[in-house]
């Protein structure tokens, strides 16, 4: 077993063997520009393209034509978001809906939206991460141009009702977008089915290579999008740049991948991730974070109570894991959300993120579980919380002098 | 995060960690910080009849820095009288372990423990708290 072990695949994902092989030839040999419209270098590089803009529809039930490549999942969010916001705000109103517990590429979007004077409402969740259906609803109002709501949480896993949120918005008029960069080829997603405008989709979150994402937006009935990025044109004029060819074929590639083996590879994941959360569930005071059913079976997020986290990842250097998630973890501050699901500060403090991929082994697993077991152990030893509650005092009784 | 080679020595070793007795006269015992800001300090003094603190003993709630802080505060007290104790600096802590901007509070929380834990030793003996 080769050490440290990546259990952060919700970070990113290594490109798999398959793929790298497929964009080698685009990188020296088929060089050309997929523009170039003169010559067999542009064709051939045109036609690669093209392979796998279909490549990346078939995965997620769109027709090829309503996939724009990006450079990923927050190059996406912007625009759909701020594309949507500001064709749609003219006439609608200018009034957005997201979530709380949504990345940070569409929170931040949604922020500077507000800068440009739309008004964006914020929507809590429930305990187990999960979105209020009624409370969506309450917030739409007249103006509501836009709701934004992620497929798969990057931090606990747990998968958003999109459909009925959907069919909400449907009924309002209200242009929805969905991020699924933790969701493709990890839960089947059928655009012809689902009310759903626009979502955006990440390349190395499936084994793809970084850089490159896609853009997905409706044609029936068809979702318009001013254009953030001026240039050339390309892509139909929603994002102009040079297409790179390579990285595009690469994405094709991963979700080729995806759509073949998701169903295997789902299955083999869950029974690791069963294994692991039998295994943790020997420490005392552990607790899951976010719904355990409507989760894709990829992420188990923990929190071992009277534990720091960051001082537990420092125990844990064999595990390749995250205490919040990969954008916050240099800060300070506790993970958004964890607090979001109202969980105390001192549990949010010590959460990880297990997040488990294609080339985890249960031998991984199982180190894993040893490793945690004893370091979790010898940390309580040491924390004067644990002593306190062992010693029956409740934490929240106790004045705790500031500093 | 990098840590400095000190840090990681007495995160993987820490020195005294464990509990005396709070109810004993003799000890001293300052719990600092709070469990919503991560990181909470106990630290504990025994201090012999001549004044001098024989023995230290310490338990930390908080991040790598903040258990070096505490583990190498303990070896400093040690020895020392309660008086010398108090004039262990937060900045000395911070240079000792290299620790970054960010972790500058591990140190300062440290310093108050030791405050703190002399505060509470004094109150068992009568004397006034100041330094």
């Amino acid at each position: 077993m080769k050490l440290p072990i990546y259990l952060d695949y919700a970070a990113t994902t290594p490109v798999d063997p398959r793929v790298a092989e497929k964009m080698i030839p685009y990188l020296t040999a088929n060089f050309g520009n997929p523009a170039s419209r003169s010559h067999s270098f542009g064709w051939e590089a045109e036609s690669a393209v093209e392979k796998a803009r279909e490549q990346v529809a078939d995965l997620v039930g769109a027709d090829p034509k309503e996939i724009i490549w990006t450079s990923g999942a927050t190059e996406s969010d912007n625009l759909a978001i701020k594309g949507a916001a500001h064709f749609y705000g003219r006439d609608k109103g200018k009034h957005l809906i997201t979530v709380k517990t949504e990345h940070k590429a569409v929170l931040d979007t949604m922020r500077e939206m507000e800068r440009q004077g739309y008004q964006v409402t914020y929507l809590d969740v429930r305990e187990n991460g999960l979105i209020d259906l009624e409370a969506f609803k309450a917030a739409l109002t007249p103006d509501t141009c836009l709701a934004s709501v992620m497929l798969v949480n990057n931090e606990i896993g747990v998968i958003q009702p999109i459909a009925e949120i959907g069919a909400l918005c449907r009924e309002k008029g209200v242009i929805f977008h969905v991020d699924a960069a933790q969701a493709a080829g990890k839960v089947a997603i059928d655009l012809k089915n689902l009310p759903v405008d626009l979502m955006s989709f990440s390349a190395h979150k499936a084994y793809g290579p970084k850089g490159i994402g896609a853009l997905y937006v409706r044609r029936k009935p068809r979702v318009r999008l001013e254009a953030e990025m001026h240039g050339g044109g390309h892509e139909r004029g929603f994002r102009s740049g040079t297409l790179p060819t390579h990285q595009i074929v690469g994405m094709g590639e991963a979700f080729a991948l995806a759509r073949e083996e998701m169903a295997a590879e789902n299955a083999r994941i869950a029974g690791l991730r069963d294994r692991l959360l039998a295994g943790l569930s020997g420490i005392e005071s552990a607790y899951v974070n976010g719904d355990l059913d409507a989760r894709i079976p990829h992420n188990l997020n923990v929190s071992f109570a009277y534990v720091e986290g960051e001082s537990l990842i420092m125990a844990i250097k064999d595990l390749a894991v995250s205490s919040g998630s990969a954008c916050t973890s240099a800060s300070l501050e506790p993970s958004y959300v964890l607090s979001a699901l109202g969980r105390s500060d001192e549990l949010a403090h010590s959460s990880i993120r297990f997040s488990l991929g294609r080339f985890t082994t249960e031998e991984e697993i199982d180190h894993a579980i040893s490793l945690l077991t004893q370091k979790v152990a010898q940390l309580r030893d040491m924390s004067p919380l644990w002593e306190m509650a062992q010693a029956g005092i409740d934490l929240n009784t106790v004045q705790w002098a500031a500093h | 995060m990098s840590y400095s080679a000190k840090v990681i020595d007495h995160y993987e070793n820490p020195r005294n960690v464990g509990s005396f007795d709070k109810d004993d006269a003799d000890v001293g015992t300052g719990m600092v910080g709070q469990p919503t800001c991560g990181d909470v300090m106990k630290l504990q003094i025994k201090v012999g009849k001549d004044g001098i603190i024989e023995d230290a003993r310490f338990k930390t709630y908080g991040c790598g820095s903040a258990i070096a802080s505490s583990s190498l505060v303990t070896e400093w007290v040690k020895g020392k009288t309660v008086e010398e104790a108090m004039t262990i600096r937060n900045t000395q802590i911070a240079e000792e372990l290299a620790l970054p901007p960010v972790k500058i509070h591990c140190s300062v929380l440290a310093e108050d423990a030791i405050k703190a834990a002399v505060a509470d030793y004094r109150k068992k003996h009568g004397e006034n708290q100041g330094e």
